[in-house]
């Protein structure tokens, strides 16, 4: 991020592959942890928070030139939390089953450490296009990890994905795949995996 | 009594069954990133014990005697996080002026406390909980903060210990610490069930 004018083609790059939010910057952890039990409510987690992430970058981008510099983080929060507010309202009225499923971790996106890193790092120093394509290329990238890792919890630990059932007859579930552990432990493996991957290209 | 048995059932029930880091997944960035050394762990979960305390009391009280009262439930997040970063100022300032080497240490790690999911994610676990009584709303803040050190300080010593092991090197960082995090957990869970 040294270099102040990125294009929206770096921004695409950057979201799918360099930057990816949870592999490769270590952010927004919480919610990845705590969504990815099943499939469809990290899909659903994936796409509150790529709505967030795209409207707080427009809006950042647009008063990017009246912020103070000691007050930018609170503004940043603020408007996050805005949106944050319209995304659990919308769900609350929409999807209440599933808006009961994820509880708190909706508005705990407000302090999903991705958004405001992209504010500060993109949003904050570029225009409208380059910060709204950051904004959905950087949701799309988190969108598909926690899917990913979703897939394999849900797979070890109930043997289906989306409520479709995949595994064989005799297939034992791992029910510790539900729980935290699961979760602490197929994340370690998969950033060890991309590390691992990153290391034999270069 | 049974106010006193109940309290205490809250508190150790937030520190060791329903702890925050263990079962909740909050607080993870700090908990991976200022795990590294013993005193700066205990130093942050400090820090956090203190904010954590602050914001926990004052979002219930402005909950119940503000927001619910007007009817102004729709705010509530907003409220939250102004709540929450200016209990974070306080603490920086604090410090700036009292311990400036712990200052100096945190970096950048105090104002992310702001951002510190724990603090937010227990405000709103109080308020999902229907916590009805400030006493046990205070004990439930602080027992959270003294939970989050317990887990970060257990953590940082096992993490001392592991710098002299020999790791994969693609393992080596976040994805050891990740793991390290999943067997503790399995180690929390013998306490689940024990209190309500």
């Amino acid at each position: 991020m040294a270099n102040n004018t990125m294009t929206a083609l770096d921004a695409v790059k950057g979201g799918l592959w360099t930057e990816v939010p949870v592999l490769r910057l270590i952010l927004g952890m919480c919610p990845t942890l705590a969504v990815t039990a099943a499939v469809k409510p990290a899909l659903t987690m994936g796409l509150s928070v790529l709505f967030v992430l795209v409207c707080s970058n427009i809006v950042v981008s647009l008063m990017r030139n009246l912020l103070k510099p000691h007050l930018r983080i609170l503004m940043f929060t603020l408007t996050i939390a805005t949106f944050v507010t319209i995304a659990d309202l919308f769900l609350r009225a929409f999807t209440p089953q599933m808006s009961e499923v994820l509880g708190p971790y909706v508005p705990l996106i407000i302090v999903n450490c991705i958004i405001i890193a992209r504010a500060e790092a993109c949003a904050s120093k570029n225009g409208i296009f380059v910060s709204a394509v950051d904004g959905i290329f950087m949701g799309i990238g988190f969108t598909i990890v926690l899917c990913i890792l979703a897939s394999i919890r849900e797979v070890l630990a109930v043997g289906t994905i989306c409520d479709i059932p995949v595994m064989w007859e005799s297939f034992v579930p791992w029910a510790a795949m539900r729980m935290p552990v699961g979760a602490f432990i197929t994340l370690g493996l998969m950033l060890g995996f991309v590390n691992f991957l990153t290391a034999k290209k270069s | 009594m049974d106010k006193v048995y109940i309290l205490l059932m809250a508190f150790i029930s937030i520190v060791i069954v329903n702890n925050l880091v263990f079962t909740k997944f909050l607080g993870i960035c700090p908990y991976l990133g200022v795990s590294g050394r013993l005193d700066m762990a205990f130093g942050m979960g400090m820090a956090v014990t203190f904010v954590i305390t602050l914001a926990g009391t004052l979002t219930w009280l402005i909950d119940n005697m503000i927001l619910m009262p007007h009817g102004l439930e729709v705010t509530r997040y907003v409220c939250y996080i102004l709540v929450i970063a200016g209990a974070v100022q306080l603490v920086e300032m604090y410090l700036r002026k009292f311990f400036p080497p712990l200052y100096e240490s945190f970096g950048i790690f105090l104002p992310l406390i702001t951002t510190n999911c724990a603090i937010l994610g227990l405000c709103l676990f109080i308020n999902l909980w229907g916590i009805d009584s400030f006493a046990e709303a205070a004990v439930l803040s602080f027992g959270a903060g003294v939970g989050f050190t317990l887990a970060i300080c257990i953590m940082a010593g096992i993490r001392e210990q592991l710098s002299f092991s020999d790791v994969p090197e693609c393992l080596c960082g976040a994805p050891i610490t990740l793991i390290t995090a999943g067997i503790l957990t399995l180690a929390f869970m013998g306490f689940a069930g024990m209190i309500k």
